[in-house]
């Protein structure tokens, strides 16, 4: 038995968190002057990259076509990883991304026209989804784009009887179930939601309201990085005042 | 609200993966002291102001910081009342985990206990470039005791550490911390006698009188590269029950048992441990003896075991007998328990006789010894040096006088792992409170089904009365019948007593006259049972035509049913099978009710179709007087169970019947699950998680099924029937069945298989332990073996008559 136990009695994670407790999220707005917009973020050991490309299209008449591409680093995972796009897991992924984004992007503002996300991680620890729609946020307003509210994202899963926030990979891996969020954090609406194994009927809401409840402190912690990135680039260029 | 620090762990598994772990520190982690002013003091706080202090090696007061291997050998001592005000490290509390599940167990159990005042703290030490993990986790626990001594120095509160490594200890001391070893700790204590009994002499030199060696066992690696390469094979070691000198492995990936004999071979093993066993050359195979040996009580320390295991290499094996037989090369884990025993008394280490008798003697060191020998004590083993005939080992506990019937009810339920002590705190608070009362509450969900007149039909003098049934005309014509059966556990809240409102769980069949179904539900109810009858109650009633009350009318339909539901088998309808057939119609009801809703977590008690190679004694004993048994499926087996009558012998028919059942396997399933997925079918119930958890389903039905089978063990005490030196007599008078020793040219002689003989029955009092029947045989004479016939009284009663075979 002596398995893992991934929450100990006295009410600690593998890697010494509490249940409710998110990872240590790093960000930073505005990495590359290239692209429109690009941000970084670090969920922990979990580190994506996302920068915004925005072009003329003619396609759709009456608003903007959201495209994504979602990559893994061949380097971001414990083994090396043969193809770092196209494979089924990454398409799903960049459907899931660009869906998430059609509904928070106000996509009539920019009719004949193309945004392009571009998703890198660059070392998965859990919590890809979750890292890639936060960063992707970030990277949106850097680029200015107008969105509903912030797309915050957050995973959870059900251990002994309790729910965990923000699950990273070796609690992924475990076979429990997991639940992803990704909200609009201030109308408290879900934009995507997605749940792999199983998990019984009466512990759903509990694991859901964990997990919405993660995305809002991330809220917190991505507004906070916007508003010091925004007063710096205003104390740089003399905007203050 | 996060203060952390960035770890990274770095492990190397299997090739060349490598993880990167994030290890968050943290600093809201409290001393868990009720002294404390600095700590936080909203969080839990077990360890006491005041701790008692018996100890004369610490007179301040004191908290306790044992180690590692304190925790694992010398849990016995963690666990008495006089240990409190422990601090577990979680250096401390992973180690165990890892080495041994029972022990991190137990030390959760402690952990637990609110009056043993157990806290657990976290330390974290990163380990130094060439330091060992051992190493790493001793400097966390001196880091530990260090932290507290610091913290709590102010309060004059000191902290020990308690250790058994010598190094260990060195620097903890260099360091200028209190520590001591387990055993200078425990016999510093007041009133410490019955505490120093439990210590565990592991790690102490002694030297045995005994002239033996047992060969070394191999180390972990060796053994693992051996299994690897196939020089080895693993599996689980199963000591004989009948002769210590021999034991069987069964291999653990595949169906093969490998046979091990004499003391060297067995090397130390003990019974359920997981072996490690190199094959023997073919030319050195052997075969199990058939002999019952016991250990004799004399021969102990004395006699070398060499020569015994010389006399048993002696026989002569014919080659087709042959079986694969190997030694014991290690020990991959120890599997042992607590074992239950007597002690046999001598200067100063005493040996335990477990009652096991699969498990060997264990040699204990006790200053109560005269006090214990008149009770049955429970005993640990520590270890078993190479030097050493026996197993070292301490003594736990003492539980009761031997003879007295509570103690050895104790005995057996302990020794058949059936879990016997008093429900937890957390189990009866599920109860409801006495007085009992049916609510509003429990109204909404159930169906009134009082005004019924229901009644049960159980064997006389039956407890947990489980079934109750009616019967009913409908105005269409039609028979409406239930069946009931009580929600969860037995004897008063859920016996269908009488008299008394009963929450049940029913199911409920409108039927033709005929027996069809035409409809059936089901329903949690609240019924009122108007008699608990018996078998004979039933019968008269049902026989006697003055009587025309509810109850009995409803048991005339019933039986009616039942007769017609039977007929294609036996149809004398005697009122048991009256209800039998009806709950065997719920049950298959049942089982298509919840199979239908719930596919994957269904559970049915089956009775698998034995392997024909079980009815083997059976159709060997059937052809001796002439039958034959056909086993093919169930019923082919009844019809030739039903031919097989002799008339001038009515219990030959009945010893068949025996046999046969003996030859079956039986599963278990359990009501209680079977209820709940029932009430789950019918809405009445929300499901909750576990219950449909097909994992968790697997494991409830195998530890069930485990259950059963250690309870039918205990039900009882069976002498394996294969051996060729004794004979199975059942003396129907007395409903009992013994085993008659005899030599085995007799049994040649008279091939005695279902012939009637005469035996005088006494009770064996030789071995407290285990009473024996003894039975001696009287009739046929044989000279130099049966006995005189004892009084005459015992003819007038009419001579026991018994059968026998081999």
């Amino acid at each position: 038995m002596a398995g893992l136990e991934l929450l100990s009695d006295q009410g600690f994670r593998i890697d010494g968190r509490r249940v409710h407790e998110l990872r240590k999220i790093q960000c930073r707005l505005g990495v590359f002057s290239q692209a429109d917009g690009s941000a970084y973020i670090e969920q922990g050991n979990t580190k994506v990259l996302a920068a915004i490309r925005g072009s003329k299209q003619k396609t759709l008449h009456d608003k903007v076509l959201v495209n994504c591409q979602y990559s893994m680093a061949t380097f971001s995972t414990g083994e090396r990883k043969r193809r770092p796009r196209g494979d089924r897991k990454s398409q799903e992924m960049t459907m899931h991304l660009r869906q998430t984004f059609d509904a928070a992007i106000l996509t009539n503002l920019y009719p004949r026209s193309q945004i392009d996300i571009f998703v890198e991680v660059l070392q998965s620890d859990g919590g890809n989804y979750c890292a890639s729609v936060n960063a992707a946020t970030l990277a949106l307003i850097d680029a200015g784009i107008p969105l509903k509210d912030y797309v915050c994202a957050c995973s959870a899963s059900f251990v002994n009887d309790s729910p965990i926030v923000d699950i990273n990979y070796l609690e992924e891996s475990s076979g429990k179930p997991e639940i992803i969020v990704a909200t609009l954090p201030k109308s408290e609406q879900i934009v995507f939601l997605e749940m792999n194994s199983r998990l019984h009927e009466d512990n759903l809401s509990k694991v859901v309201d964990t997990a919405v409840k993660g995305c809002k402190d991330v809220y917190q912690i991505l507004d906070t990085a916007v508003r010091d990135h925004v007063s710096q680039v205003a104390t740089v260029h003399g905007w203050e005042n | 609200m996060l203060t952390t620090k960035t770890f990274i762990k770095k492990t190397k598994k299997g090739g060349i993966l490598k993880i990167v772990r994030e290890h968050y520190l943290r600093d809201d982690i409290t001393c868990g002291s009720e002294i404390c002013e600095k700590c936080d003091n909203k969080s839990a706080r077990p360890l006491q102001e005041n701790p008692v202090n018996k100890s004369d090696v610490c007179k301040s007061p004191h908290y306790l910081i044992p180690d590692t291997n304190v925790v694992l050998h010398q849990i016995d001592v963690l666990e008495d009342s006089a240990i409190q005000n422990v601090i577990i490290l979680q250096t401390v509390l992973d180690e165990v985990r890892h080495r041994s599940a029972p022990g991190y167990k137990r030390l959760k159990d402690a952990l637990y206990n609110p009056d043993k005042h157990f806290y657990t703290f976290y330390t974290y030490v990163e380990r130094q470039p060439g330091e060992t993990a051992n190493d790493r986790n001793d400097r966390a626990i001196r880091e530990g005791v260090k932290w507290y001594h610091n913290h709590l120095s102010s309060k004059k509160m000191s902290v020990v550490l308690v250790t058994n490594d010598a190094e260990n200890k060195r620097k903890a001391s260099e360091e200028g911390l209190n520590v001591f070893t387990i055993h200078e700790y425990v016999k510093s204590l007041r009133d410490s006698s019955s505490l120093v009994d439990r210590l565990a002499q592991s790690g102490q030199n002694v030297s045995y009188r005994d002239k033996v060696e047992f060969p070394e066992h191999l180390s972990l690696s060796v053994i693992q590269k051996g299994i690897k390469s196939g020089k080895y094979v693993q599996g689980s070691y199963m000591a004989s029950r009948e002769n210590y000198l021999e034991a069987y492995v069964s291999v653990h990936d595949g169906d093969k048992m490998i046979f091990i004999q004499g003391h060297m071979n067995l090397n130390r093993a003990i019974h359920s441990d997981i072996v490690a066993v190199e094959m023997l050359p073919e030319d050195e195979w052997s075969c199990p003896s058939s002999l019952v040996l016991e250990e004799k009580e004399e021969k102990v320390d004395e006699e070398n075991i060499e020569m015994e295991d010389e006399k048993v290499k002696k026989r002569k094996i014919p080659k087709e007998l042959q079986q694969p037989t190997g030694r014991i090369v290690g020990i991959i884990k120890r599997n042992w328990r607590q074992y239950c025993g007597i002690i046999r008394p001598s200067t100063t280490r005493h040996l335990v006789i477990p009652a096991e008798r699969r498990i060997p003697r264990i040699r204990i060191e006790t200053r109560q010894a005269a006090d214990l020998a008149s009770q049955r004590i429970v005993v640990a083993i520590d270890s078993w040096p190479r030097n050493s005939r026996y197993p070292n080992g301490h003594f736990v506990k003492k539980l009761g006088t031997i003879g007295d019937k509570e103690t050895e009810n104790e005995v057996l339920l302990l020794e058949h792992d059936v879990p016997h002590s008093n429900f937890s705190e957390a189990v009866l608070s599920c109860l409801p409170k006495l007085p009992w009362v049916i609510t509003e509450e429990d109204m909404k969900h159930r169906q009134d089904l009082r005004h019924i007149d229901v009644c049960s039909v159980d064997p006389p003098g039956c407890t947990d009365i489980d079934d109750a049934l009616h019967c009913r005309e409908l105005e269409n014509g039609n028979l409406e019948r239930i069946d009931m059966v009580p929600e969860l556990l037995s004897s008063n809240l859920c016996s269908l007593r009488c008299d008394v409102d009963r929450f049940a769980f029913s199911t409920l069949w409108e039927m033709t006259h005929d027996a069809e179904v035409v409809k059936v539900w089901f329903t949690k109810s609240v019924i009122f049972s108007r008699a608990s009858l018996t078998y004979a109650e039933a019968q008269m009633r049902i026989d006697d035509k003055s009587m025309n009350d509810n109850i009995t009318k409803s048991l005339r339909h019933l039986n009616k049913l039942a007769k017609i539901l039977k007929r294609n088998r036996i149809s004398n309808g005697e009122t048991n099978s009256m209800v039998e057939e009806f709950m065997l119609l719920a049950n298959v009801y049942t089982a298509k009710k919840t199979l239908e809703e719930f596919p994957d977590c269904a559970m049915l008690r089956r009775h698998p179709s034995p392997p024909p190679s079980n009815f083997d004694p059976l159709i060997k004993a059937a052809e001796s007087k002439g039958f034959k048994m056909d086993v093919s499926c169930g019923k082919a087996l009844a019809d030739s169970l039903e031919k097989a009558v002799i008339p001038a012998d009515p219990y030959f028919n009945t010893m068949l019947r025996i046999m046969a059942t003996r030859c079956m396997m039986q599963a278990v399933y359990s009501d209680i699950i079977v209820h709940r997925l029932l009430a789950v079918c019918i809405g009445a119930d929300a499901s909750y998680p576990s219950l449909t958890d097909k994992h968790k389903t697997q494991t409830l039905c195998n530890n069930l099924n485990y259950r059963h089978k250690m309870a039918q063990y205990a039900g009882r005490a069976s002498v394996n029937l294969h051996t060729h030196n004794a004979l199975q007599i059942l003396i129907p008078k007395y409903g009992l069945e013994g085993t008659l020793r005899v030599h085995r040219h007799v049994v040649k002689q008279y091939s005695p298989v279902f012939h009637r003989v005469i035996v005088q029955i006494s009770i064996d009092q030789s071995n407290v332990q285990h009473l024996k029947l003894s039975i001696k045989l009287v009739e046929p004479v044989i000279p130099g073996f049966s006995v005189a016939p004892a009084k005459k009284e015992e003819e007038e009663d009419g001579p026991p008559r018994k059968k026998v075979k081999t």
